[in-house]
């Protein structure tokens, strides 16, 4: 058995703790927004986070999830700051065939809740491991970019020494 | 299918170790590449894994005063992540790590398990081998402590034994001075190695006080000569960069890359002894 | 003043991909479905004496070409019927399918797939082109391993090479190239009501209902193909989905069950189909004052093992094969030679990339001969309105290259760099100069696809769009509703585009070649007027649209003689770039293009496929090397074939010149292809210029740098 809470909610799988995470995820809890793009690391679509840190849900084990804290693009999505991202993409134009998406919307909620003013170069190394194929990436770091802009927005509205520092 | 164990404790792990030739799983990074498979399926290794890299003893970065010479204490556990946001990690080890892995592969790779998976591409290890990296050894007999170049002994080959652990890795804090780093991927970034230089050296009034260079995926392992150092401490830099190519010659017979769906033999030969005389005459005279 | 159409309107399919809620294949879980697994050859050219299969456990099952139902033909028919469903006696190259384990659990499937055992009696293989034309082994296809071959003459050219004062020629590699789409092949199928229904991500559902229909003897309409969300294709998904989907289908026959069939990403690398690689040697003939009197182009492709589109891209390779120039006399002669390798297919560009960078090399390589500026000497020749084509047809729209010319070296300061790198000197800066024929290569459209499409008001008032053009990231779904919400004057928020459905949808054709946006797009727009015309009327109204050729463009097939291309997509590409001189790696520091494509249907649309393209065709020039070797691959995985992150090139600069076209929807020409075929040449024409010596060969690696700078660059080419 392995402990471990999934967007919030304490769950528990029974699955051989050697499974691969990207497949407890996707088979057992249907969060099928984790995707699998290569299966070795390599391309970034499983990815999630892991107690706020992104990682690739592909080459981990889930017996090595035991208390950790996971957030996937579906719960992400669901927060405000997950629907900022979701909405500078689409305003930037930065969706395509969408299949790096879920992931690449995980790499920027990773990046912004660490800092809500990226550069470009920033932006770019914090989607250096979430390859697409479509974009040439361009627009997905407008995305990105209006994304911060709205989370510092959000941060602004809520807490009060955020928007001190983003002022 | 494997058996998977996941002890609470360090003594418990060298247990399962000693009592099950259990393979150790830190990242995953590296294992949980090389025995991938199909979707729904488990991965493909037979012996048992004892997952280490959540072990409160592995954990931590820390520097303790070591006689004279202060010294960096690298928890086995420790990810590149968290050496990369260290303030005393060296330089060098800070850049081979940047340019190595993605943020999601950084945030879960640990050294240590590169260290183990002793392959001769591997950037940090090349770094650790500039600079005169230690390793920590538990095991059922007590500890040990062995100097990088003597802990790999072949391409994926280490000394470290069915019952033991690397617990540790041991450095020279940053001490700033010359640093030189450049690897050469099949992209620009999360590439894997074609082969990569790491060096490092502290000059002083025009003198080369010490120096370290290290070239990966040019031969089985890590290349790294001491003696070809020791002839070039001590002398004025501008003399070393006068006669780069003399010192150039002397690394040709250690460098003995093999050619492989990344690059050709021809290429990394060239490659490799054109970035060491890169450093000699370009780096060390700043 | 902006035209209207062109203005950005958010995605429709937006929000969906990015919260995860958008479903891809393999994110279907049907009840009770089984999994399936090929079994694959291991040897690149053999006879397959027995095939041992284990006892296998209750629920498990064994698929191969005996479980074909009676009247069913064990093979895959695209263009013609080449492939087979199943390798039964003999196998032609490495990867190719002998059969398939289907079951529940696929650890059990990985076992039995171990246990099966395949007797062999192996045969000389010919894994490249000099092997095939030598017929080592003995010939695979027909008596001469020519898939296909092309003989063109324009003009004179017999004369213009008797009249040479000089005559400059070289030889111009190309590679492979994988699509590297970020969703793997993937299929599923059950039988639904009775019928067999299969699910696929794929650019052509109706290519998939024929393959499967030819194989298993049925009528088209007794199978039904459906859609799903499709990440990525650039031509990997327009015929190999038909590879999979038959076995498929025997599959599902056999069990009853639903059936899941999505390959890992290392089995798609290994086994799915790449972009040709390219031989192309060039010769010009010179007067005295150094003008082209002619050319003689020889082409060949290696298509591989089997021939799926290997005609078609071998005419587009050739027909793109002198690229933006008038020469006045030209010969060509094409040939698509058979391989025991992974058979090659479309992959965007479709022969164009390949044609396009040997003759900008080429141009270079000639001006640099004769001493002229390769910019100077290559703008004297630039293709005009009336121009005559290789094949003797027409330029027929105004050609803008002049001013794509002068947009991009004002943006990307040319001039002055130029001037400022002195060759050799590591730094360099190199324009290239493409164009795309719109839609299909001579009449496919008319003969071959007949596309229709269907619009239909409902009675709530929605406006729904059926065809087959499938929605792959390239916008489709998107743009379509605007052309139609632009026809009808009405927010492209009450247009829906239908899923594709072979039961409900209307053959409109396969979804590549840019043809869903200038073609199909067309008949949306004619169609949507036909409805505007019926608005008033009360309920329901439907209307449908059929493709009508463009009544000047003349083309005959037999003699490949007229217009290969109602019309062109042109473009201008600057690459600026610096190499280091100790590890001959090329960092790319600048990118400027601008386009000429008809009318842009969405500004952010087109920018999206621009950016796009620009960097998969610089991961062409570059870093994507796929090697082969004794028939198989060596990068098979995505670490060892790198394709670009978001850390390996600047972002794009480009601009568009509105040029409507009258038979585009709004004026749109094809923008999917012309925005990587200048990738290339830009990039190695920066690359020749930094290091002072020709550049002849695509990927541009370092350890290919290092080869052209340890010998004496001029002597090298001769």
């Amino acid at each position: 058995m392995t402990r471990f809470t999934l967007n919030g909610k304490p769950v528990t799988t029974s699955a051989h703790p050697m499974a691969r995470l990207l497949d407890v995820l996707r088979d057992e809890f249907r969060m099928t927004g984790v995707k699998e793009g290569c299966g070795e690391g390599e391309c970034g679509a499983c990815s999630i986070l892991r107690d706020g840190k992104l990682v690739n849900s592909c080459i981990l084990s889930v017996g090595m999830m035991e208390g950790a804290h996971l957030e996937t693009p579906e719960g992400i999505s669901a927060t405000p700051g997950g629907k900022a991202i979701n909405d500078g993409y689409a305003e930037a134009g930065a969706v395509q065939c969408g299949f790096c998406m879920t992931g690449m919307a995980v790499a920027t909620e990773a990046l912004l809740r660490e800092n809500l003013n990226p550069t470009e170069h920033e932006i770019r190394t914090a989607i250096s491991g979430n390859l697409c194929r479509c974009t040439g990436y361009a627009l997905i770091i407008d995305g990105i970019e209006r994304a911060a802009e709205k989370r510092r927005e959000i941060a602004a509205g809520g807490k009060t020494e955020r928007s001190e520092r983003t002022a | 299918m494997s058996d998977f164990f996941r002890p609470a404790t360090l003594a418990e792990a060298l247990e399962i170790r000693a009592n099950h030739a259990a393979v150790p799983l830190a990242g995953g990074t590296d294992l949980l590449v090389r025995y991938r498979n199909w979707a729904g399926t488990l991965p493909k290794i037979e012996k048992p894994v004892v997952s280490v890299g959540h072990l409160s003893e592995l954990r931590g970065i820390s520097v303790h005063q070591n006689g004279a010479a202060p010294d960096l204490s690298i928890g086995a556990g420790v990810t590149y992540g968290e050496l990369l946001a260290h303030p005393q990690v060296p330089e060098l080890l800070k850049n081979s790590i940047w340019w190595l892995a993605a943020p999601g592969l950084r945030n879960v790779a640990t050294l240590a398990g590169n260290l183990c998976n002793a392959s001769p591409a591997a950037d940090a290890v090349c770094a650790l081998y500039a600079l005169d990296a230690t390793v920590d050894i538990a095991g059922a007999g007590g500890t040990r402590r062995v100097p990088v170049e003597e802990f790999i002994t072949g391409p994926g080959r280490t000394v470290l034994r069915t019952d033991e652990l690397v617990t540790a890795i041991h450095l020279r804090p940053d001490e700033g001075g010359v640093v030189f780093y450049q690897k050469v991927g099949t992209r620009k970034a999360n590439a894997l190695s074609k082969l990569s230089i790491c060096a490092r050296a502290s000059v002083h009034a025009g003198v080369l006080e010490s120096v370290g260079i290290a070239v990966g995926a040019v031969a089985p392992t890590i290349v790294r000569s001491r003696d070809i150092e020791a002839t070039l401490i001590g002398r004025p830099v501008s003399d070393i960069a006068a006669h780069a190519a003399e010192v150039v010659s002397r690394y040709e017979p250690l460098v003995r890359p093999i050619s492989d769906q990344r690059s050709t033999a021809e290429y990394r030969k060239a490659t490799a002894l054109g970035l060491i005389g890169r450093f000699l005459m370009e780096r060390l005279t700043g | 003043m902006k035209p209207t159409i062109s203005a950005a309107v958010p995605r429709v399919d937006s929000h969906g991909k990015t919260s995860g809620d958008s479903k891809y294949l393999a994110d279907y879980y049907f009840p009770d479905m089984l999994y399936a697994r090929t079994l694959r050859s291991t040897r690149a050219r053999a006879r397959i004496l027995a095939v041992t299969v284990p006892d296998l456990p209750v629920g498990y099952f064994y698929v191969d070409h005996t479980d074909l139902p009676p009247g069913g033909s064990n093979c895959v028919e695209m263009i013609k019927r080449d492939w087979r469903a199943f390798a039964a006696d003999l196998t032609s190259f490495h990867g190719e399918t002998i059969g398939m384990v289907v079951g529940p659990d696929r650890g059990e499937i990985l076992r039995i797939l171990d246990a099966i055992t395949v007797e062999y009696e192996d045969l000389e293989p010919a894994v490249d082109i000099d092997e095939a034309l030598a017929l080592k082994g003995g010939p695979i296809h027909g008596s001469d391993n020519i898939f296909a071959e092309i003989n063109l003459k324009k003009g004179d050219p017999d004369a213009a090479f008797a009249n040479a004062a000089r005559i400059v020629e070289n030889t111009y590699h190309s590679g492979a190239q994988e699509h590297v789409y970020l969703e793997p092949q993937a299929l599923a199928a059950c039988i639904v009501d009775g019928k067999l229904t299969i699910y696929a991500s794929t650019q052509c559902p109706f290519y998939i209902r024929h393959s499967v229909a030819t194989a298993l003897g049925y009528a088209e309409d007794q199978v039904r193909i459906r859609h799903t969300v499709t990440g990525g294709g650039f031509g990997g998904k327009e015929h190999y989905p038909d590879v999979l989907a038959v076995p498929l289908a025997v599959a599902v026959l056999k069990t009853g069950k639903p059936v899941q069939l999505v390959l890992s990403r290392e089995e798609d690398m290994e086994v799915t189909s790449k972009r040709h690689p390219s031989r192309i040697h060039l010769r010009t003939a010179l007067d005295a004052d150094g003008n082209i009197l002619g050319m003689e182009l020889d082409t060949i492709i290696d298509a591989g093992a089997y021939e799926s589109s290997s005609r078609v891209v071998l005419q587009r390779a050739v027909f793109t094969g002198i690229g933006v120039y008038d020469i006045p006399n030209v010969r060509a002669h094409g040939r698509a030679v058979c391989t025991n390798s992974v058979p090659a297919d479309a992959f965007r560009g479709f022969g164009a990339p390949q044609g396009l960078f040997a003759i900008e090399m080429h141009m270079s390589y000639v001006a640099r001969e004769i001493g002229a500026d390769e910019d100077e000497f290559r703008a004297r020749y630039f293709a005009r309105q009336g121009t005559r084509t290789i094949t003797n047809g027409h330029v027929y729209e105004q050609v803008m290259l002049p001013e794509l010319l002068e947009r991009v070296k004002r943006a990307a300061d040319y001039d002055r760099k130029k001037r400022a790198c002195v060759p050799g000197s590591g730094r360099g800066i190199g324009l290239s100069f493409v164009q795309h024929g719109s839609g299909f290569t001579g009449s496919g459209e008319r003969d071959i696809i007949k596309a229709r499409v269907r619009l239909r008001r409902t009675e709530s008032g929605v406006v729904e769009i059926c065809a087959s053009c499938v929605e792959i990231g390239q916008g489709i779904d998107t743009t379509h509703r605007k052309v139609v919400a632009d026809a009808l004057g009405i927010p492209y928020t009450e247009v829906r585009l239908l899923n594709t459905d072979t039961d409900l949808t209307p053959d409109s054709g396969p979804t590549c070649a840019s043809r869903s946006a200038s073609v199909v797009g067309y008949l949306i727009e004619q169609a949507a007027l036909k409805l505007k015309a019926r608005w008033t009327e009360p309920g329901l109204i439907e209307v449908e649209q059929q493709y009508a050729q463009p009544e000047e463009v003349q083309w005959d097939a037999e003699t490949m003689q007229g217009d290969a291309y109602p019309a062109y997509s042109w473009g201008v590409n600057c690459v600026e770039v610096q190499v280091d001189p100790v590890t001959h790696e090329v960092e790319t520091t600048g990118i400027w293009t601008a386009y000429e494509i008809g009318r842009a249907l969405d500004e952010l649309v087109v920018k999206g496929q621009i950016d796009g393209g620009m960097i998969q065709g610089l991961g062409y020039a570059h870093i994507e090397k796929l090697e082969r070797k004794d028939g198989r691959f060596l990068q098979t995985t995505m670490a060892d074939y790198a394709i670009p992150t978001s850390l390996d090139y600047p972002s794009v600069h480009s601009e568009l010149i509105d040029n409507p076209y009258p038979y585009g929807p709004s004026g749109a020409k094809g923008a999917g292809e012309v925005v990587l075929d200048g990738a290339a040449p830009a990039f190695a024409m920066a690359v020749q210029h930094a290091i002072g010596a020709p550049v002849c060969r695509i990927p541009v690696t370092p350890e290919y740098l290092l080869e052209v700078s340890a010998h004496d660059p001029v002597h090298a080419q001769r």
